[in-house]
């Protein structure tokens, strides 16, 4: 089985290059990149003023299986992902049971195995259930697949066991990825503390929490001289510690996600319970610095945060609704507004889609012959209207919907297989 | 208008005839009838998820001396809680086909929620911190009824002002009518960046009551002590009870207003909250030809 | 009040015409007074009560006595309420007299399907029980939807529904004078 890409931007970072040519893929390998492709017996996609870009990947997303397969399985979950352009996804670990045990990790690899191809890879936990007491078997972790650790949604609060629990991960080279928090000061919080949570009277969550859980764990990884992770960097004074730990040469990766780079807690003024997002939707200020900290190389990459919550579960009280939305099949447009609107090249865009592989120690992120064939399409100037009724996730908790966007993905291809392709 | 949900969405001209027209209601309530067929064969819920002695029978009274079929519905708890959506609550109720239902509800938004659900006037009669405009309304009909009008007056607002509804109601109303609003608490109980609203912020109760044309006290409850907002009833009613020294400072002819229920002792002096400045009954008087007025312009047909 | 504008189709009454037609009505409201004892003169807003003041006027002056008098608003008594177009503006009613003592005699401007005078009398009826009820209007123009009827008329004209008719006075639009528009 033979198939050519032909005709598009190939922008590939890593490899340095953005140059319009074609890409032949066989056996799952690409195997010639080349302006004048043989395209005899070959399946042609005609990618003609479009982007083609290394496979890109989420490095954080929840696909609530096993346990909430009502919200998203793993299937639906990779298909979303093959619509959002993502040839691969890091899975965090609350699920039921939460992957704190090497059966779970295995039986997410068997699922995603049998699903359409996109790559799997789970993040496990780092502490027994999640509850931040004792130490989950992170070498037996580490040996069944697991990626790296993370207590996402429910931090560590115990500065010693945190500090335990990156030394003994060390040993297994597993990463903690710190979703960071201060449960204390986030407990009955609704949104960010700020003027609009004083306008809709709601309880607010300050920036200082996160930020100073940050600062908390790249000290932490500073004084270990451990690679760290920071997960979903939503405000300017993260940002600013995130940039003060890396200039003093720590080993440390941020993240952030598109909704935090697109709206503001101005948005929540609808009570509209898609817009309770943890961390919280933060100023406009908060929303510039997290853009220009993606510029800066501040953030390395984008991920999703991914959090399907069902229908009825968003259909209540603003202060009863979980916080999250899902990000998969939105994700690119979103960040390709700063393309659009000239903050970023879109090489950077690409990069932020990619850093994930290096960020999680997995190969992959260039398009070079001899790699597999994981590759993203996209059309950047295609417009459409989000209709979360359309998406492939299960569930539909997005503010997006009825957004106008620019960009869209055009092909998700895994190992040389198409998983995903737009009907224009 | 066919909601009313907050004063944030008013401007001056509907405010002020509310306020004229609640002054037809306050003729009706004197009289030895105080019934007018107005509402005749209309159906109105009250739902109340949070307890409410006051406002809901005032509500009530209103309803009924328009000659509305009123329903009351007391939940506690959410409706998450009994395993049912705020939809599937919200569309029950709908199923019974009320022309109007007023909410009163612990979490902010939520009456806002219903409007994009129910096809009725909803009216919010109070949610979360959020906004509680009828009191604000009759807050300004008893100010407008003393002092003729609002434009220059100093209002102190003293209080729980995170916690409070009422507060942020009428420091809307009260910017929109050109009063100056100064605020004064605790500072657990002062919201963020509040002075973005247009309030002048004090430290201490005496700063923001100096030369005030009214002195707005806010309830403080007493469960949210364990809370750690403030120390003890003892330290509060120290540093930010009104007292008839306090008062003293603000104008001779000040009015003292309290939404209700007061804390004697904590939060208002027994002096001060029986002293001739009190207009604390007056304003519950007129909650009920405030509310009338709103029930009366909202039902009125479709304002398009 | 301000009123609306109409656009006007033919002048009915003039000032002169209109002048001789309300004495003529004082005339017979005085002899209406003369067999009764304890009358008042009530208003239905907003354009009966500047009807209403004139005659009072006129009638003290010519009887030298003090009436009572009062005013009706009929807004919130209204059987078209919710159907119409939007809330219409309320004002307050005013009766300075026990209504179970006194025989009323409301004023209206223009007498028409007879749902005001309907709706005036349940608001009198409110405030108790008079002994009486009368109806004056200084225009009927027919068409009546109820059975109703002015116990004293200034001037009746023919009209169809889609005619508008309106009174203007001296003390509210700055002249005297009926017009059909």
């Amino acid at each position: 089985m033979k198939l050519v890409i032909k005709n598009g931007t190939v922008v590939n970072p890593l490899v340095g290059k953005t140059e319009k040519t074609s890409i032949v893929i066989e056996n799952g390998k690409v195997t010639e990149i080349t302006a004048k492709p043989d395209t005899k017996d070959a399946e042609v996609f005609n990618a003609e003023g479009m982007f083609v870009a290394p496979g890109f990947i989420d490095i954080h997303v929840h696909f609530r299986d096993p346990g909430f397969e009502y919200k998203e399985d793993i299937f639906s979950g990779l298909e979303a992902a093959a619509a959002g352009g993502f040839t691969s996804v890091c899975t965090m670990p609350n699920t039921k049971p939460a992957a704190d045990n090497v059966e779970t990790i295995r039986y997410m690899y068997e699922r995603a195995a049998k699903g359409n191809g996109v790559k799997l890879y789970p993040i496990a936990a780092a502490t027994k259930g999640l509850k931040g007491e004792s130490l989950a078997p992170i070498g037996e972790l580490a040996e069944g697949g697991a990626i790296a650790i993370s207590d996402d949604g429910r931090p560590i609060q115990n500065t010693d066991l945190l500090k335990r629990v990156m030394e003994y991960a060390s040993t297994f080279d597993m990463m903690y990825v710190s979703h960071s928090e201060d449960l204390y000061l986030s407990e009955t919080a609704q949104m960010n503390e700020g003027y609009y949570s004083t306008v809709y009277g709601m309880t607010g969550n300050p920036v200082v929490g996160e930020a100073s859980q940050i600062a908390r764990d790249c000290m932490m990884a500073e004084y270990l001289k451990l690679p760290i992770h920071i997960a979903h960097v939503s405000a300017a004074l993260s940002v600013d510690i995130i940039k003060f730990f890396k200039e003093r040469g720590a080993k440390i990766t941020a993240e952030t996600a598109p909704h935090y780079i697109t709206l503001t807690d101005e948005a929540l003024g609808g009570f509209d319970t898609n817009t309770k997002i943890n961390p919280p939707l933060r100023s406009e200020a908060d929303r510039l610095a997290v853009i220009k900290a993606l510029k800066d190389g501040i953030i390395d990459a984008i991920a999703t945060d991914h959090a399907p919550h069902h229908q009825r579960e968003k259909e209540v009280e603003f202060n009863n609704a979980p916080s999250g939305i899902v990000g998969l099949e939105t994700a690119l447009p979103l960040v390709l507004k700063l393309y659009h609107d000239k903050e970023l090249p879109i090489e950077r865009i690409v990069e932020l889609f990619t850093a994930g592989y290096k960020i999680m120690g997995i190969d992959g992120g260039k398009i070079e012959v001899g790699a597999p064939a994981d590759i993203t399409v996209f059309d950047p100037d295609y417009q459409w209207t989000v209709d979360k009724n359309m998406f492939k996730s299960k569930s539909r908790n997005t503010p997006f919907h009825g957004f106008h966007v620019k960009g869209a993905v055009s092909a998700t291809i895994v190992d040389g297989k198409i998983v995903y392709s737009r009907d224009f | 208008m066919k909601h009313l949900l907050g004063i944030e969405n008013l401007n001056k001209d509907q405010i002020m005839n509310i306020l004229e027209t609640a002054v037809s209601f306050a003729e009706i309530n004197q009289r030895q009838i105080k019934k007018v067929p107005t509402l005749k064969g209309k159906t109105i819920i009250n739902f109340f998820a949070e307890p409410s002695t006051r406002t809901r029978t005032s509500f009530e009274v209103a309803e009924k001396r328009l000659s509305a079929d009123t329903y009351n519905i007391a939940v506690s708890g959410s409706a998450i809680q009994k395993g049912e959506t705020l939809a599937d609550t919200a569309l029950n109720l709908q199923a019974m086909g009320p022309d109007a239902m007023v909410i009163r509800h612990s979490v902010s938004g939520t009456p806002q929620l219903l409007t994009e659900i129910m096809d009725c006037s909803i009216i919010n009669a109070g949610d979360g911190f959020h906004e509680h405009p009828t009191q604000a309304l009759l807050d300004a009909y008893t100010i407008w009824q003393r002092k003729g009008g609002f434009e220059g007056l100093k209002v102190a607002l003293l209080g729980d002002i995170y916690h409070s509804r009422v507060a942020r109601s009428n420091i809307y109303l009260l910017n929109k009518m050109g009063a100056h609003v100064s605020i004064s608490g605790p500072g657990t109980m002062l919201p963020k960046e509040v002075e973005k609203m247009g309030v002048t912020v004090e430290k201490l109760p005496k700063y923001a009551v100096q030369d005030a044309d009214i002195v707005m006290m806010l309830r403080v409850q007493n469960e949210r002590a364990s809370n750690l907002l403030y120390p003890d009833v003892r330290e509060y009613s120290r540093y930010f009870m009104l007292t008839p020294e306090l008062l003293k400072l603000a104008k001779k002819d000040a009015l003292v207003m309290h939404p209700g229920p007061a804390n004697r002792g904590v939060e208002i002096d027994d002096v001060v909250m029986d002293g001739e400045q009190s207009v604390i009954l007056e304003q519950v008087s007129n909650g009920v030809n405030v509310r009338m007025a709103v029930l009366y312009l909202l039902l009125g047909g479709a304002d398009k | 009040m301000k009123r609306e504008s109409i656009n006007v189709k033919k002048v009915l009454l003039n000032e002169t015409e209109m002048g001789k037609i309300i004495d003529r009505m004082v005339y017979e409201m005085i002899e209406h007074l003369s067999l009764l004892k304890n009358v008042a003169i009530v208003g239905i807003r907003t354009r009966g009560v500047v009807l209403a003041d004139r005659l009072i006027k006129k009638i003290e002056e010519k009887e030298h006595v003090k009436l009572a008098t009062g005013t009706i608003d009929i807004a919130l008594y209204r059987d078209d309420f919710c159907k119409n177009l939007s809330s219409p503006q309320t004002g307050p009613s005013v009766l300075n007299f026990d209504p179970e003592e006194y025989h009323i005699i409301l004023v209206d401007d223009v007498m028409y399907t007879g749902r005001t005078v309907r709706a005036a009398i349940e608001a009198i009826m409110d405030y108790g029980r008079p002994k009486s009820i009368k109806f004056v209007s200084l225009i009927d123009r027919g068409l009546r939807e109820l059975p109703i009827h002015p116990d004293i008329v200034g001037k009746v004209i023919e009209t169809s529904p889609e005619d508008k008719v309106a009174v203007f006075f001296k003390e509210t639009d700055g002249e005297d004078k009926v017009v059909l528009g």
